[in-house]
């Protein structure tokens, strides 16, 4: 019981769908370019700015320890240009994380958001705190009680 | 009390951490996918043997499929080739190619002279659709259901074991709930 999964477009179809999915890519491709200095920099410091701090907050999952701004593999290079077109499309910073831990997980970023089961990683450093000092302060009583010696 | 409990609570706390950070079976490459039980995301693809065709997984909704990520530049994926033409010859479900970051022709060669597992395999020229599906390191392979949800994923190359365990209950299972 398959169904074919490929569809024979008649031949006008498919000639239409390349003409608008060309017009389409062109003008991707021009707000693509138009918006990037011969560097292949954002022409638009603000954008590049947001484009570097973006990049750098996300991790790159193939090399986990670097961010898509400093791998060099393929897919840093994908995202990279996700984030760009994204940002060139007037998205905002939520929405560009948020397409990314979609599709990617929490892991994708590299600090993790606060919602109740990351209270743990964020409050751990506190606690951690608190009971040195509980610790340090015990000492210190029991010191003071201590003779002095000769 | 305290004395002794408060250091051997903290020594049992560092060998569970420990265990669990130096365990040399865990890939720390494998991530939880975000997509379980969500939608599988959409594409339209030109399928790698025929430019004139479409490969889209809206044509299979209403039946359980496999989508395979894979690309002649993956090594992993030449190692599970062969899995996927045992799998392929079973006709359990349609399984479905992604081919990502590749060249066309390349791929296209690699289908003739190894054998063609799958029913119909996107090219995926830009590599939005992988990102659409999550991808990260080739070979992956997901298995979705006939509501359309992506229900299980796996990385690395598939083996007839892990079929056999992990795809074939699951396909059981969402074919008689779908039934």
């Amino acid at each position: 019981m398959r169904r074919s999964l490929i569809a024979f477009w008649p031949a006008a179809l498919l000639a239409a769908a390349l003409a608008i999915a060309a017009v389409a890519a062109g003008a991707a491709g021009t707000a693509a370019t138009g918006g990037l200095d011969e560097h292949g920099q954002l022409q638009d410091a603000a954008l590049q700015g947001r484009f570097e701090r973006i990049t750098k907050e996300l991790r790159c999952l193939v090399c986990q320890n670097e961010s898509i701004a400093d791998s060099n593999v393929e897919l840093a290079g994908d995202l990279r240009r996700q984030v760009r077109d994204m940002l060139l499309a007037h998205q905002s910073d939520d929405a560009i994380f948020k397409f990314m831990t979609d599709r990617y997980g929490d892991f994708v970023r590299f600090s993790p958001p606060l919602e109740p089961k990351t209270l743990l990683i964020w409050g751990a450093p506190f606690v951690m705190v608190l009971c040195g000092g509980f610790i340090v302060m015990r000492i210190a009583r029991q010191r003071a009680h201590m003779p002095i010696d000769e | 009390m305290w004395k002794f409990l408060l250091p051997f609570a903290a020594f049992l706390t560092l060998v569970v951490l420990f265990a669990f950070g130096l365990n040399p079976k865990r890939d720390i490459h494998e991530l939880p996918s975000p997509l379980i039980g969500k939608p599988a995301p959409e594409f339209a693809l030109v399928d790698v043997l025929d430019p004139a065709r479409v490969v889209s997984n809206s044509t299979l909704k209403g039946q359980v499929y496999v989508l395979n990520v894979w690309g002649t530049w993956c090594g992993e994926c030449r190692a599970e080739h062969a899995t996927l033409l045992a799998i392929s010859q079973q006709h359990t479900v349609p399984l479905i190619g992604l081919d990502w970051m590749d060249e066309r022709d390349k791929a296209k060669q690699w289908l003739e002279q190894l054998g063609n597992p799958y029913q119909a395999v996107g090219f995926d020229a830009d590599g939005r659709a992988a990102i659409d599906w999550g991808a990260y390191g080739a070979p992956e392979t997901f298995l979705v259901d006939q509501r359309g949800r992506v229900i299980f994923k796996f990385i690395t190359p598939m083996t007839q074991a892990v079929w056999d365990k992990e795809f074939l209950p699951r396909i059981a299972a969402a074919q008689r709930s779908g039934a």
